[in-house]
């Protein structure tokens, strides 16, 4: 229906003042690499709103044009900054051109419907574009880190060789480095211990509070709720300097009256401190899901003979372990990039990869940090693609369609 | 229910193992190439003596104060052995939360036999402190960014016109206070005179008005050697083994300007309140770490001149570069020819009134 939408060429008062702007934009970024932001900004206007006069008036040939633009931009891309540059230029070509063919030939209506007005078809781009922003403002921080990582000096900076192309601009040295630096492994340990056993007792604790406090007989539970959930709310740094406090007195008890190891102690306190700032994702995503459990599903297996316990293993929870699932992740992840509270309650045995990575970027700004950033980002896709995916089979497996 | 029990079963492991190694002994000290050398040059070897004795570090030095005071209030301390600046730890001597140390007796003579107390001379400035190195805060500068007639001159941190650009100088008031006054013609005796009044503070600060436009600030060691790689400031202020390990070590086209570099020590502390057992090994490892061949040894991996002055003849070559290393010294006659000797009893003083001055200042 939508590509019946008719559509007919633009003239060029329109054309030309929109591929003016696209060119001063772009124009920032040259400018701004080049000295003067203003003097990039009316150098590119002028070039793609020229350009964009002489493919419509002159040369009046689209295949032609596409291949001027594209070639020509690449060439100078590669001129001024090696492969790197060309295949920007290369890129940015082929996005001018395209952009100005796009508007004369008045293709951005043809697939929308055909009643809208000038200014619902901007809007309808408009908020296109915002989001391709946020998307952008999103991402690029982290695709930053990605090259960085690879770097062959000890500094956060593009070396010219490594915009140049050049293999010798790229090392694998950081990686190297984690995977056979002490303190790395340390801390990389110690956060594959804390972590799964914080979310195990997370779990376990929020989950059963969820479902009591999902019980209309439970007195006050709306303020057994606030507080659960308090570590989440209250900030970090001050829940932080009174876990201090509080486990400092509980490992001195620990250690001194019933003369448990020290390590062990200094373990058990982050890990109880970080189950406790877990437990409020769990409570939440457990309680979202408890709401659209059926209550006579349990009445059902009572009735059947099936004790609380098995009631409970057996019907509720598999309906409810979507929650659970995410909530774990949640509390996971909350442990696994703690940095203020492991600060305080740990000491240096129990010294984290998060903690690591701090005291790293203060004292030696050393691209290991990336290139342990950039496997930590690996492992996150790795590990919420897993989960998607088992969802969505177990989703199947129960014929029901992924939401 | 099995991959639970798994995971409980196999971190169960996992703390009981580490918890039957040996016993954790806690170095803090600044990180980098810095505690790197401390690793090679004390704590490996001392723990390849004691193979019961498992060396932790702790990054935390900037912050000793802090939490050594936080530790104390909480009665946990879970720190044995404390890298700290002189100032620091005059300050946890004054607030007794640092151990005395008698150097005659719990420190290492001098081969010579000369005792502990002359071998280190005026460099103990506290009755809790053991020196352990000199450092210097000094400037390099990027040799492509400056033209032909590189800087020689502390006032060239000052001169805009001669070379222009940005430079990294450091968020407080020490050193910078005393280099604008320098430059500012007030005599090298006279600077501390000068900084005790309104007048002279303000004057300092006047003159780093000139500059403050072009001022990165920084607040980690780390951050002037990046700067410089980037190319981002022409000129910055930092440690000189900071400086070293750029440019000997990472080849970056940077080099020094040793001129007005401000003296200062760092070196060892113990918390007070250990119990025996742990001040024990505490000591043990001091006695061993501060004698006369570890402090030359630690010298072999960053440009920091050893304190004692029965280790100087023993510096050697860099471990890995092969180069000798008493030409990087700030100690070094070549460097030393005009040096600032950063004045302790007047910042205890002044440190506070002077902070406060210079953050308002930095605000405006």
């Amino acid at each position: 229906m939508a590509a019946l939408t008719p559509i007919s060429r633009k003239p060029l008062s329109m054309v030309l003042p929109s591929v003016a702007l696209a060119g001063a934009f772009a124009g920032i970024f040259v400018g701004a690499g080049n000295g003067s932001v203003p003097m990039g900004m009316i150098g590119g206007a002028i070039l793609i709103a020229g350009l964009a006069w002489f493919y419509i008036s002159v040369l009046g040939n689209e295949r032609l044009a596409y291949w001027i633009n594209i070639l020509g931009f690449g060439l100078a891309g590669f001129v001024f900054a090696g492969i790197g540059g060309g295949i920007l230029g290369l890129l940015g070509g082929w996005f001018f051109v395209w952009f100005t063919y796009w508007l004369y030939e008045g293709r951005y209506r043809r697939k929308l419907l055909p009643y809208l007005t000038a200014q619902q078809v901007f809007f309808h781009y408009l908020f296109r574009v915002i989001c391709g922003a946020i998307f952008v403002f999103l991402i690029t921080p982290i695709l930053v880190v990605l090259p960085l990582s690879f770097n062959a000096q000890d500094f956060f900076t593009f070396t010219p060789e490594m915009l140049r192309l050049d293999p010798e601009g790229y090392s694998l040295k950081h990686y190297r480095d984690f995977f056979t630096n002490n303190e790395w492994q340390r801390s990389f340990k110690n956060s594959l211990i804390i972590a799964p056993i914080a979310t195990i007792i997370s779990v376990s604790l929020g989950t059963l509070a969820a479902i009591g406090l999902s019980q209309s007989h439970v007195p006050g539970r709306r303020a057994i709720m606030a507080i659960l959930i308090s570590p989440m709310i209250v900030p970090l740094i001050i829940s932080a300097t009174g876990m201090f406090f509080f486990y400092s007195d509980i490992g001195r008890f620990l250690e001194g009256t019933l003369g448990m190891n020290k390590t062990f102690v200094g373990y058990l306190k982050v890990i109880l401190a970080h189950a406790v700032l877990g437990i409020p994702f769990v409570i939440i995503t457990v309680t979202a899901t408890l709401v659209g459990f059926d209550r006579s599903l349990t009445r059902a297996a009572a009735n059947m003979g099936a004790g609380p316990v098995r009631t409970f293993f057996k019907i509720q929870m598999p309906l409810i372990l979507p929650g659970v699932i995410s909530g774990g992740l949640f509390a996971f992840i909350t442990s696994f990039d703690e940095v203020v509270v492991v600060l305080f309650v740990g000491s240096a045995s129990q010294k984290t990869l998060p903690w690591q990575m701090f005291t790293g970027l203060r004292e030696q700004i050393s691209p290991t940090i990336l290139a342990v950033a950039t496997i930590l980002v690996v492992i996150s896709i790795a590990l919420l693609t897993t989960v998607e995916l088992l969802r969505r089979r177990s989703e199947r497996l129960r014929g029901l369609t992924p939401a | 229910m099995k991959p639970t029990k798994f995971l409980l079963s196999a971190a169960a492991a996992a703390i009981t193992a580490g918890a039957a190694s040996a016993e954790d002994m806690t170095l803090v000290s600044w990180g980098g190439a810095y505690q790197a050398s401390q690793q090679k040059a004390y704590a490996e070897p001392y723990m390849e003596m004691h193979p019961d004795v498992n060396i932790v570090w702790d990054e935390s030095s900037a912050e000793a104060v802090a939490k050594l005071r936080a530790m104390n209030e909480a009665g946990n301390i879970t720190w044995d052995v404390v890298d700290v600046v002189a100032s620091d730890a005059i300050r946890l001597c004054d607030e007794g939360l640092a151990m005395e140390i008698d150097p005659d007796t719990q420190l290492a003579p001098a081969p010579d036999g000369t005792p502990a107390s002359e071998d280190f001379g005026d460099l103990l400035v506290s009755d809790c402190f053991i020196p352990q190195i000199v450092y210097s805060t000094t400037f390099g500068y990027r040799t492509d960014l400056v033209g032909d007639t590189p800087p020689d001159d502390i006032c060239d941190v000052f001169d805009l016109e001669a070379y222009p650009g940005k430079r990294s100088l450091e968020k407080r008031p020490i050193n910078n206070m005393e280099w604008a006054l320098l430059c500012d013609g007030v005599p090298k005796d006279e600077v501390y005179d000068v900084l005790a009044t309104d007048e002279g503070q303000d004057r300092a600060l006047k003159k780093l008005d000139t500059i403050k436009d072009s001022v990165v600030w920084w607040s980690a060691g780390a951050d002037t050697p990046q700067l410089l790689a980037d190319g981002e400031v022409v000129m910055g202020s930092t440690y000189n083994g900071r400086l070293f390990s750029l440019i000997e070590e990472q080849k970056q086209p940077v080099a020094m300007l040793w001129d007005a570099q401000v003296f200062d020590l760092d070196g060892w502390i113990i918390p007070a309140g250990l119990s025996d057992e742990r001040k024990q090994r505490a000591l043990d490892f001091i006695y061993f770490a501060t004698d006369t061949q570890r402090l030359a040894d630690q010298a072999k991996y960053i440009s920091y001149g050893p304190a004692r002055k029965s280790s100087a003849p023993l510096v050697g070559k860099h471990a890995e570069l092969g180069i000798d290393m008493a030409p990087h010294m700030p100690t070094d006659p070549n460097n030393a020819k005009n040096t600032f000797l950063y004045n302790y009893e007047f910042w205890a003083d002044y440190r506070d009134d002077i902070d406060a001055k210079f953050q308002a200042w930095l605000a405006q």
